[in-house]
């Protein structure tokens, strides 16, 4: 089964690290994403940009408006996600428990499984 | 990292808002920073062991608030008059303390808070000590070291604009519409100050003066999450974005100066330059060009970039021009003159800034592109009386350095132009 983990946490708190502190937290999420990836368990990773660079396109009807900033205000907010492939839930929970603990803010991990899955490759 | 870092990390992004809503509360600035204090002593003795609250703001304001009534309480006993008041006007507020803490004021208190430190009665090097000692909450050291003046200096420059703030008195009602766009037009000019500090006195990139910008960075970043829709906010916070962005590649290893087209591009701060790049993509989308947009969009052409020889010169020059009439000014012009002499050669240039000679004759800047167009043409003695008059404006070592190496290299083109003569 693929699973998607969505990262929350509050963005004050991620975008007050200093760039050292980003970078350890990036880098102890690697040594997790490693792990997963050797196993042959890992597909695409996302990390986003602030919500302050969001736009939001909402249809309902035959309108379509375009407000700024992301759709809800909220006191945390989606940072990133993985792509994983695991047996169980119980799998991609402890996934998602390795990367709290390379994580050490406090924030929240959101497994959702997929239904729709479609790799494909960027022309980068 | 250890447990209390992470405490200090929250309780800096959480001061904002919570030092605003105390200063709703308690209409007095020492007051709210004291309870804030207070709260923020309480979080680091009971977040250890009880961990984070789920809204650490709020947790600190609803502390803060009842450590600061338990002190006006006490101040009422031991001064006669007129605490009465003070306490009833506190008792009302108490009663909608509830709607309150949902965060549906937030957004005003933080505005407040920031437009205290934006007064335009106060001089620019004060706007800027108080909001870092008020919002961002640095100490007195941290900031009187990025000043480069003395602790007890900066000391009496933060109390000397607080009396300012607090003779001025300050609106607490909800501001119109038309009350907020004015409050944030000065709190933008504000926040641009902070980052312009740290941006002129930078010596290296890991300098003191790097923070201030990377705290003014972060301020518009909270503006941009109170005021999602305002296009001249995501201008401004591009703008300080891009800038930064160079903070590596803009000094040599003598903290001299680097101009932008010698800098190394690949020391750029690329995941910062991208952020801005978007910012300027929703801004334009709103159709209300303004100041800061445009010297965003003046900065992203030169970011967009990787080559200097690619640098789109047409368009900087036909947006310096929007600049110029939207905000008249002989540095404009000025800033122009550098785009016009990449397309049309430096005479044409030299004709553009002719007229401003007179304005600009105090100004560092003038004379050094003076020098520097005239040295393109030849001219160099010239050229040298142009660098001679901007070393004496120079306000700083790096300008400074800069000039002396352009006067050097005059010295060794006439050196080789001389040789060459003998030889003919």
């Amino acid at each position: 089964m693929l699973y998607a983990v969505f990262c929350y946490n509050n963005e004050n708190v991620t975008n007050t690290w200093s760039k050292e502190e980003d970078e350890r937290v990036m880098r102890d999420m690697a040594a997790v994403e490693r792990k997963y990836a050797e196993a042959g368990k890992l597909g695409p990773i996302a990390r986003l940009m602030p919500t302050s660079s969001a736009t939001t396109l909402r249809h309902s009807h035959a309108e379509t408006i375009i407000t700024d900033g992301p759709f809800a205000e909220t006191k945390e907010q989606l940072l990133g996600f993985f792509v994983i492939d695991c047996v169980s839930l119980d799998e991609a929970l402890e996934f998602a428990r390795d990367l709290g603990t390379a994580n050490p803010s406090s924030g929240s991990y959101e497994v959702r499984p997929l239904t729709i899955y479609k790799p494909s490759e960027l022309a980068s | 990292m250890t447990d209390t870092a992470w405490i200090d990390l929250a309780l800096v992004s959480a001061r904002p808002q919570a030092v605003g809503a105390l200063l709703r509360y308690f209409r007095n600035l020492d007051t709210a920073e004291e309870a804030f204090q207070e709260a923020c002593i309480r979080a680091l003795k009971t977040w250890p062991k009880s961990g984070p609250p789920r809204d650490p703001a709020a947790w600190l304001i609803f502390v803060g608030r009842n450590s600061g009534i338990d002190k006006v309480r006490r101040q009422s006993r031991e001064t006669a008059l007129p605490p009465e008041e003070i306490l009833s006007d506190l008792e009302d507020q108490e009663s909608g303390l509830a709607d309150r803490l949902d965060g549906s004021h937030y957004r005003d208190d933080i505005l407040r808070l920031l437009f205290v430190c934006s007064n335009p009665a106060l001089p620019a090097t004060q706007q800027i000590a108080l909001a870092l000692r008020i919002v961002s909450g640095l100490s007195v050291k941290q900031i009187a070291r990025a000043f480069l003046v003395s602790e007890a200096a900066m000391e009496q420059r933060i109390t000397r604009a607080k009396s300012r703030v607090a003779a001025a008195g300050l609106a607490f009602e909800t501001p119109d519409a038309a009350d907020r766009a004015d409050r944030l037009a000065a709190v933008a000019t504000m926040v641009y100050l902070v980052f312009n500090e740290g941006y002129s006195a930078m010596n290296g990139p890991e300098s003191v003066s790097a923070d201030l910008c990377g705290e003014a960075i972060r301020l518009g970043r909270l503006l941009l999450q109170l005021f999602p829709a305002e296009p001249e906010i995501m201008g401004l916070t591009a703008l300080m974005m891009i800038q930064h962005s160079r903070a590596r590649a803009r000094f040599d290893a003598d903290g001299a100066v680097i101009l932008l087209e010698d800098q190394d591009r690949g020391l750029w701060n690329r995941p910062l330059i991208d952020e801005a790049l978007a910012l300027i993509d929703r801004a334009m989308r709103h159709r209300q060009p303004g100041a800061y947009q445009i010297q965003a969009a003046i900065a992203a052409l030169h970011a967009r970039a990787e080559r200097p020889e690619e640098t789109d010169w047409a368009q900087i020059d036909l947006l310096y021009q929007a600049l110029e009439r939207l905000q008249p000014s002989p540095v404009i012009t000025l800033n122009r003159a550098v785009a016009v002499s990449k397309r049309q050669g430096p005479e044409a240039a030299l004709a553009l800034i002719a007229p401003l000679a007179e304005k600009l004759s105090g100004y560092f800047y003038f004379h050094g592109l003076s020098g520097h167009l005239l040295k393109q043409l030849g001219k160099a003695r010239e050229a040298r009386v142009a660098f001679d008059h901007a070393i004496a404006l120079a306000t700083n070592a790096a300008e400074c350095a800069y000039i002396r190496m352009q006067l050097d290299k005059l010295d060794e083109d006439v050196g080789t132009e001389s040789g060459r003569a003998e030889k003919r």
